[in-house]
């Protein structure tokens, strides 16, 4: 039995989870001018703090993790998360240094950022790179503020489109249009990469420029690239690289080569820092020498040994966020980075290759595959084969998934896959794992054809089972209340 | 090359590569990437590091930086030193928590998306708002989406921002302005609070919001009602109030003067400074704004055996549903710095708030004070205080800092690169964990200078 109750119920008058040492300075009347005061205390819970404890542990026991299952999330990386980034990250000389500290008290600091700067200018064949962004989608806004500075710098803001793929992740047109752009849609070819056709056909003088994912989220490098990159150059605009894919490609291909002049990185995908739930990420961008003026201040730099904070940038597009960035993250990526080396982050994209073409190949004989050739780290299967046949959708499927202690996949993404599952299995897995996994789909498969009526009702075994979201949409209920 | 952190050892990446036909793995990567865009070297980078080798070298980088808890830290600006229960860290280290991603999967996911909702519920406690959401970056980019939903839901393009609101977060909001084409009107201080009158002038019809902290970048409470009151003055116009999460444990919460969004900086509620992130930012609403709101909100609902459950909702404002219509780029929150901030809340508790509250309340004053009636300094501002306060010296607040700093204090912040002309102000920040006997020798040290 586990302890479901929300932490309001079990709260019960004068418990207490703290205790701060008595007051000892002179006790003051109205320093508080009456209108200014709190008349109603917050009816925040009383609860002992092993009760609260108890509380958490039980509430983190109904979570599937990276830490207790295999969890192919495509486009996610959920890969292992190193457990000394922990430890090192909580180091007091990172974890209760204060950012209003001087220069002279936090040289460790800055020259740890300098030195991630110049390993992610490298694995990204970029120039400079800021580690301002907190995460992906704000790494996104922060690039596309950088194409707007560009433009607007050259006297060419009547640029004002972004062009984008279909396969493209959900953030890229929401960040677009949080920039003040709009964005245009190009359909992908029966290889399932850009269409160069239709490409040519939007491109013009109001283009700003593209964004792409390379591997694209059907897990194929875009084998135009370099065509893609001189057609979109040779119209004025610039190339956008998403970096949600790059776990596929280091020591491999580096997008600075291929003729991106902009990415961003998810520390947290290809990195090793844990999702946290979703959040804290971390999502630096890195740019070509022609867009290192606008990007976000402060910039650290280095001089005789010495690291210092640089405001003195007048074409910089100003700050995306406070400080410097997420930079416990940032200390977990430089550690993973430094215990990797060259060797290791090139074997982490082989391994992560390698595995999914592993189980690509073994699940193309039970499902349906759009497109049907090498992927990279991840590969798109389709429901397609089970809903015709037997009518059990995709949901149906990776829900008996559950049953198995197996996280699904991403499901119905991308867009132009019929009943999608976006699978990636990371270089954290190992082949019996992937066996395993191969050996539960294929079960699921099998029963499609022979009790599809079971498989609709999964799950059975997890701490709750399906869930009536779309009453939670018609009649939110987003926060407790007292009853009566 | 065999790992630590690579499970697959040689014979299974052979039997794996035999399976698909494949001799190398130079077949496979050569059959997918251009070989006129494969990278040819070797990446430049240092030598891998045994584990023992990677926690020698960061616990050097670590020690070469001074932390503020080795000296008597004042600091504060939006993040401060406060005291964090033991538990919070053992919470937030369950790796069920933080090895897992966004909830997608409600039925395995239960904890986390359980703790968002209780998390939205004490924050709606806190601010006395009807809806919160699960989280943002920071304060900064809070406040920068606070804007941008302002605009969308009066379909103006008017800020009005005070001064007093933390330079960052103007910043922050000024970036994302120029982006967006928002124009930005910046009513200064008076007195260290915002002047009421120049914001007064400056609100009309095409205003879309008017922003203001309390207590504010000057550690000043600012009388909310009246500039409440000025909402009237525009015709949608949005009353937008950052805060200061603890200070509401004393200070009248912003649902009892009429805010329509509440944001602010969530570290102080159990997350250390950690040099300015990760941390996270709260963002509350009245309910009418709902469908208008950035970021993820958790619902409660019920399973097929009638069970309570929790599930993302609304998701018809967020990007990976509505795509360029929606209403935030936001995808993923900081939802381990939330779990921190709501283990915080729940320990801390009802009477923890008010006492913590209290306590910086006391001793912010105790220090004002002392300093106040030291010769050379003097507090320049005249407004009530919460936890932080403007103090001018004499001489520049270098000289003042050098001194200081070799006696084992972190004085304050330098006002001057914010504030034209305050070369010789710095703003001091007490909370609880300060002692009597350490400000007294604080202000013994400010005298020595």
């Amino acid at each position: 039995m586990k302890d479901r109750d929300l932490i309001f119920e079990k709260s019960r008058p004068g418990k207490k989870g703290y205790s701060l040492p008595e007051l000892d300075v002179p006790q003051k009347q109205d320093l508080l001018p009456e209108n200014l005061q709190r008349k109603n205390p917050a009816p925040l819970p009383e609860v002992a703090e092993g009760e609260v404890l108890r509380h958490y542990i039980n509430l983190s026991q109904l979570n599937h993790s990276v830490d207790n299952g295999f969890y192919p999330l495509g486009s996610c990386t959920m890969k292992y998360n190193p457990k000394i980034n922990e430890d090192v990250s909580r180091l007091p000389g990172f974890a209760e240094l204060h950012p209003y500290q001087s220069e002279e008290m936090t040289q460790g600091a800055l020259k740890l950022m300098a030195e991630l700067e110049k390993y992610l200018c490298e694995i990204g064949g970029m120039d400079r790179v800021t580690l301002q962004p907190a995460a992906g989608a704000h790494g996104e806004l922060a690039g596309l503020m950088l194409i707007r500075a560009y433009h607007r710098h050259r006297g060419q803001d009547h640029r004002k489109k972004i062009i984008i793929p279909d396969s493209g992740h959900g953030t890229n047109p929401a960040s677009v249009t949080m920039c003040g752009y709009e964005t245009v849609e190009i359909p992908s070819d029966d290889k399932g990469c850009i269409d160069l056709e239709a490409l040519k056909e939007v491109l013009d003088d109001k283009v700003a420029g593209i964004m792409l994912t390379n591997p694209n989220t059907l897990g194929f490098y875009e084998e135009n690239i370099s065509e893609v990159c001189r057609l979109v150059h040779e119209s004025g605009g610039l190339l956008y690289y998403d970096g949600a894919n790059a776990n596929a490609i280091m020591g491999y291909s580096r997008p600075g080569d291929m003729g991106f002049d902009i990415l961003h990185f998810n520390l947290h995908k290809t990195f090793g820092t844990p999702h946290g739930g979703g959040g804290p990420g971390s999502g630096p961008v890195g740019v070509k020498d022609k867009l290192v003026p606008f990007l976000p201040n402060p910039m650290i730099e280095e001089e005789d040994g010495k690291y210092f904070l640089d405001y003195d940038r007048p074409q910089s597009i100003g700050r995306v966020r406070s400080f410097f960035g997420n930079f416990g993250v940032l200390v977990k990526a430089f550690t993973y980075i430094r215990m990797l080396g060259a060797e290791g982050l090139k074997q982490v994209s082989e391994d992560a290759v390698l595995n999914a073409n592993y189980i690509m190949e073994k699940l193309a004989k039970s499902y349906h595959l759009k497109y049907h050739r090498n992927c990279m780290h991840e590969f798109v299967l389709s429901g397609k084969k089970q809903k015709d046949e037997h009518g059990v959708t995709t949901t149906d499927i990776v829900k008996n998934l559950l049953d198995h202690g197996i996280h699904p996949p991403t499901v119905y993404f991308p867009l132009i896959v019929e009943e999608a599952m976006m699978i990636e299995p990371t270089e954290t897995e190992s082949k019996e794992t992937l066996d395993e996994f191969v050996a539960v789909m294929e079960k699921i498969a099998k029963m499609a054809e022979e009790d599809p009526e079971k498989l609709k009702e999964a799950p059975y075994t997890t701490p709750v089972r399906r869930l009536d979201e779309a009453g939670a949409a018609r009649n939110p209920i987003l926060k407790w209340e007292p009853k009566g | 090359m065999n790992h630590q952190f690579l499970p697959n050892n040689e014979e299974s990446r052979q039997e794996m590569l035999k399976s698909l036909g494949l001799n190398s793995i130079e077949e496979l990567f050569g059959c997918c990437i251009p070989e006129n865009v494969r990278f040819k070297g070797k990446l430049n980078l240092p030598k891998p590091l045994s584990e023992l080798e990677a926690r020698r070298l960061l616990t050097q980088i670590a020690n070469v930086n001074q932390p503020a808890s080795e000296l008597v830290s004042f600091l504060g600006g939006g993040v401060a030193d406060h005291y964090i229960p033991a538990s919070v860290n053992h919470i937030i280290s369950r790796s069920e928590f933080y090895t897992a991603y966004t909830p997608y999967q409600a039925e395995v996911s239960q904890g986390t998306l359980q703790n968002i909702f209780e998390f939205q519920t004490l924050i709606c406690m806190l601010t006395g708002m009807d809806v919160a959401n699960a989280s943002m970056y920071d304060g900064a980019s809070a406040l920068a989406e606070a804007v941008l939903m302002a605009s969308s839901v009066s379909r103006q393009n008017k800020i009005v921002i005070s001064q007093t609101v933390n330079p960052q977060y103007r910043e922050t909001v000024q970036t994302y302005a120029r982006a967006t084409g928002l124009e930005i009107v910046e009513i200064p201080h008076k007195d260290g609070q915002t002047d009421l009158e120049a914001m007064e002038e400056a609100i009309d019809d095409k205003t879309a919001a008017i922003a203001f902290q309390s207590p504010n970048f000057f550690g000043i409470i600012e009388d909310p009602f009246p500039i409440s009151k000025l909402k009237e003055k525009g015709k949608k116009t949005l009353l937008i109030s950052v805060v200061d999460p603890l200070s509401l444990g004393v200070i009248v919460p912003p649902g009892d003067y009429d805010a329509d969004i509440v944001l602010g900086e969530g570290q102080p509620m159990g997350n250390p400074v950690s040099f300015g992130g990760p941390h996270l930012g709260f963002f509350a609403a009245r309910e009418k704004l709902i469908r208008k709101m950035p970021g993820r909100l958790i619902g409660q609902t019920e399973d097929v055996d009638g069970k309570r459950g929790f599930v993302m909702t609304l998701q018809t404002r967020e990007q990976h549903i509505r795509r360029h219509r929606a209403t935030s780029n936001i995808c993923t929150n900081q939802a381990l710095n939330a779990l921190a901030a709501a283990s915080y809340l729940n320990l801390m508790g009802k009477k923890g708030i008010q006492e913590v509250a209290h306590q910086c309340l006391q001793k912010a004053n105790y220090l004002k004070e002392k300093i106040d009636a030291l010769p050379g300094y003097s507090i320049p501002f005249n407004g009530p205080i919460f936890k932080e306060f403007a103090v001018k010296a004499n001489r520049p607040f270098q000289e003042v800092q050098k001194v200081l700093v070799d006696k084992g204090f972190l004085p304050g912040i330098h006002l001057e690169p914010y504030y034209e002309g305050m070369d010789d102000w710095f703003l001091v920040c007490v909370t609880e964990k300060r002692t009597r006997e350490e400000m007294d020798r604080f202000a013994a040290g400010l005298e020595g200078v």
